[in-house]
């Protein structure tokens, strides 16, 4: 096994497709990257995977196709991704489900499984981190549990692998056979209620692929699609009384109005009679478990904020000094290599397309995959950690005076890597209006693709000590104004009540080194992936509008005035001038020369105005673009080659600064946008999000750029 | 009647009856705070306007408001 056959075929006689059901953060997506070589997105909070995913492995004569479902607290559509998950068990087709578990919180765990069993289908109890169980002693009867609960309970461990084997072998001999009734039961008078029930059904012998027993226990938790079926059939004029009667009885019984409760409070007991038959514990009374001293540090009313501050300063730090130390090498390779490979290029304009265009654009992108590692290293561990939720919870009530939710933190914070998984974790939000606002703030967490920018920036204008202060100054003002934003919108735009906040905060946990690895290295080479396609087209299209049209007469002239200047340093002067009148007479350089007026306040020369536009495909574009129209034009000076160098020299400081605000503003990129306008499911909240961004761009560019004017 | 953001840091209590309806009271119910069931508050956030607290073994964050609308009783 562990093999995935990227041929598996999933359409022949020997194929089992699993539903994987769990509640969150039990280790689902974990499972699946255990039993075949699929890298699924893994975190240490509640609601890492919002959508489904098929993983396709064999397994001794079987295909199997597994189905990553987001985890559910209960069978309910209470969130996007819950409902994601209810309405692929409600209505797809499967074969069976495996029940994910936490073993070390089995009574919890086991109220979404009673739920389950009460669905005709075939399900297998994957009793998950039992690593961690042996660690904290709980010792769970696997073989007693599955003869008490009537379906198999195994015993697994995503992370040790053990137990795995066992696990496919009990879901290939579920598949094989028969389903057989599941042992749940309920106290006396609810189990009267049903038999009545079932025997009615029973006497006019209704006909349906349920048995009756779950009809019965779906009528009386009142399912909705239970009550619709019925609701057209013969019997129920007789049958509506019966159930209304049984209803009181039970509620009676619980001492509740409310049905759905009182059968909570059924499966409850059920649950609490099973762990206390299967598990057993060292009771240890009042003492403290890990995570509660490490939280009594972390999240502590006064300290804790400061400390999350002191963390993201930390590791903006670490992002610029150690990310530069690689960054000379890197530029210098790229030098390296565009010189050597030029050198074999006879043909000017091909040689000038390859080491301007290409090598300089992507070269360019790729100068800060260092600075890249290290934030998604930061992310990594934040959501590995469990440190995530520990913020949200932190900031909820700082969130909650913006108008902003204190779960809205988790899609907040991934937008910090890159705005499109952010986009879609936003689900996690019940409320809808919550969700649309999250989306609209999201982009004002500057993404992974930004953050070259202000490398670029910062190191050309801040000494090395300041810059990553200076890194760390841009995030946080981004985050604020995302705030603000999210005020005015909820003033405006978003007015409504206020949703509630519960929230699970898992328990802490060391990650390990492969996960961290597997998450980073993904990230990466995507970002790798990016630069060596889209970036390097772009970068080619951005060099054929600079270099295009040709102006003969134009070279000629200069050539001419070459020839006859006097000293060399004239020609040099002269050779600049002739390419700078090149590049500006270029489609480019007419785009941004048409362009220029409307950025003129901001202190923009045409360059900056081009890259804006450019930047509007990828964040990263930016950069290429600078590159490319910097390297092409007059560097007056060139002692230095460097795009930094180049920038320090070409752009103020005050424009600089107003550059920096603009691309922490506006709109993300083309992906992005395009997620972003299927998750608020409407085209209009993307011209909404176009017209906001691009409007407060504008206006905090002009604040900043005369607030910097004034200062320097 | 006393709720359980009337409780301070480490005190235990039980539930006694949920003062809300539909998708919340369906969602305290699936993290288990339901009647009977014993409740430690753990921590509260600046200002206690958030407040961790412990249910059998998971630790659940809350807003006050949420927190207003659980019943409890010392025991
Ligand atoms: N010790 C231990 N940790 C595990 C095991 N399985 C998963 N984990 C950890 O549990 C956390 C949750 O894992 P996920 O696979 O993301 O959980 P999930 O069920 O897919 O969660 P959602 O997608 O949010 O529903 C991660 O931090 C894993 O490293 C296990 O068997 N043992
Ligand atoms: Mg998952």
């Amino acid at each position: 096994m562990n093999e995935v056959d990227p041929k598996a075929c999933p359409i022949t006689a020997n194929h089992i497709k699993v539903a994987l059901v769990g509640q969150p953060n039990v280790g689902k997506s974990m499972l699946i990257n255990s039993v075949s070589n699929a890298h699924l997105h893994v975190g240490n909070f509640s609601g890492v995977t919002v959508d489904k995913t098929e993983v396709l492995f064999d397994y001794g004569d079987y295909n199997f196709t597994v189905v990553d479902l987001p985890g559910t607290y209960s069978f309910t559509d209470y969130t996007i991704e819950e409902r994601v998950t209810h309405d692929y068990l409600c209505a797809e087709d499967y074969d069976i489900i495996i029940n994910v578990v936490d073993s070390t919180n089995l009574e919890k765990n086991l109220q979404l499984t009673s739920e389950l069993l009460t669905m005709s289908k075939k399900v297998v109890i994957a009793l998950n981190m039992s690593d961690e169980a042996d660690k904290e002693n709980i010792v769970i009867n696997a073989e007693y549990m599955s003869e008490l609960m009537g379906v198999p309970c195994v015993r697994v461990s995503a992370v040790t692998k053990e137990g795995i084997d066992t696990l496919i072998d009990a879901v290939i001999q579920k598949y094989e056979n028969p389903r057989n009734k599941p042992k749940l039961v309920f106290s006396e008078p609810v189990e009267e209620e049903i038999a009545q029930i079932v025997w009615y059904l029973d006497k006019h012998k209704f006909e349906s692929v349920n048995t009756y027993r779950n009809i019965a226990i779906n009528l009386l938790k009142n399912n909705k699609k239970t009550y619709a079926t019925l609701h057209d059939e013969p019997i129920w004029t007789e049958l509506q009384p019966i159930l209304i009667e049984a209803s009181k009885h039970i509620e009676l019984h619980h001492d509740s109005d409310d049905i759905k409760e009182a059968f909570a409070e059924e499966y409850a007991a059920f649950n609490r009679g099973v762990v206390a038959e299967v598990v057993q514990q060292e009771v240890r009374k009042n003492e403290r478990t890990l995570t509660e001293k490490i939280d009594s540090i972390l999240i502590h009313p006064i300290f804790g904020i400061p400390i999350f501050l002191f963390f993201m300063w930390s590791l903006f730090q670490l992002t610029f000094e150690v990310g530069a130390i690689p960054m000379e090498y890197i530029d210098a390779f790229f030098i390296w290599f565009g010189d050597t490979l030029g050198a074999t290029i006879g043909n000017d304009d091909i040689r000038s397309l390859i080491v301007d265009g290409i090598i300089g654009g992507v070269g360019a992108v790729v100068l800060f995959v260092p600075n890249i590692i290290i934030l998604f290293i930061g992310i990594a561990l934040l959501e590995s950690t469990g440190y995530m939720s520990r913020v949200a919870f932190l900031l909820d009530g700082f969130f909650h005076k913006f108008g902003l939710h204190g779960q809205s933190f988790i899609p907040l914070v991934t937008g910090f890597g890159c705005s499109i998984p952010a986009y879609m974790s936003a689900r996690i939000l019940k409320n809808d209006r919550d969700r649309l606002l999250t989306l609209f703030i999201i982009g004002f967490m500057s993404c992974g693709a930004r953050l070259p920018v202000y490398v670029l920036f910062a190191g050309a204008f801040f000494s090395p000590e300041m810059a990553g202060n200076i890194l760390f100054i841009i995030y946080i003002s981004g985050a604020l104004l995302g705030l603000g934003a999210a005020k005015i919108l909820k003033l405006t735009a978003f007015k409504g009540v206020d949703e509630p906040f519960v929230m699970e905060m898992p328990k802490y946990r060391l990650p390990s080194l492969k996960l961290i690895w597997h998450t980073v290295l993904t990230k990466t080479m995507m970002y790798l992936k990016k630069a060596g396609t889209y970036i390097a087209a772009a970068s080619m299209l951005i060099w054929f509008l600079s270099n295009y049209p040709h102006n003969l007469i134009l070279e000629e002239t200069y050539d001419t005035k070459i020839s006859i200047a006097q000293d060399a340093h004239q020609k040099i002067v002269l050779e600049h001038e002739r390419d700078e009148a090149l590049l500006e007479q270029s489609y480019l350089g007419s785009i941004g020369k048409f362009s220029e007026p409307i950025f003129a306040p901001l202190g923009f020369d045409w360059k900056m105005s081009v890259a804006l536009q450019t930047g509007l495909a990828a964040k990263e574009v930016v950069v290429s673009t600078l590159g490319v129209l910097y390297s092409l034009g007059g560097d007056v000076t060139q002692d230095s080659n460097s795009l930094m160098g180049a920038i320090s020299k070409n752009i103020s400081f005050a424009s600089a600064i107003a550059f920096i605000v603009v691309i922490m503003i506006y709109l993300p990129c083309l992906a992005a946008s395009v997620v972003f306008t299927r998750e608020a499911g409407h085209i209009k909240y993307f011209f909404y999000l176009l017209a906001f961004t691009s409007i407060a761009a504008y206006v905090m560019a002009f604040i900043a750029y005369n607030i910097a004017l004034f200062f320097t | 009647m006393k709720t359980l953001f009337d409780c301070h840091k480490a005190c235990i209590v039980k539930v006694i009856k949920l003062n809300t309806k539909g998708d919340l009271k369906q969602r305290l119910i699936s993290f288990g705070i339901m009647k009977e069931a014993l409740l430690e508050v753990l921590e509260h956030s600046p200002g206690k306007s958030t407040i961790e607290v412990k249910v059998g073994k998971m630790n659940i964050a809350l807003r006050a408001k949420e927190a207003q609308m659980i019943e409890v009783e010392k025991i």
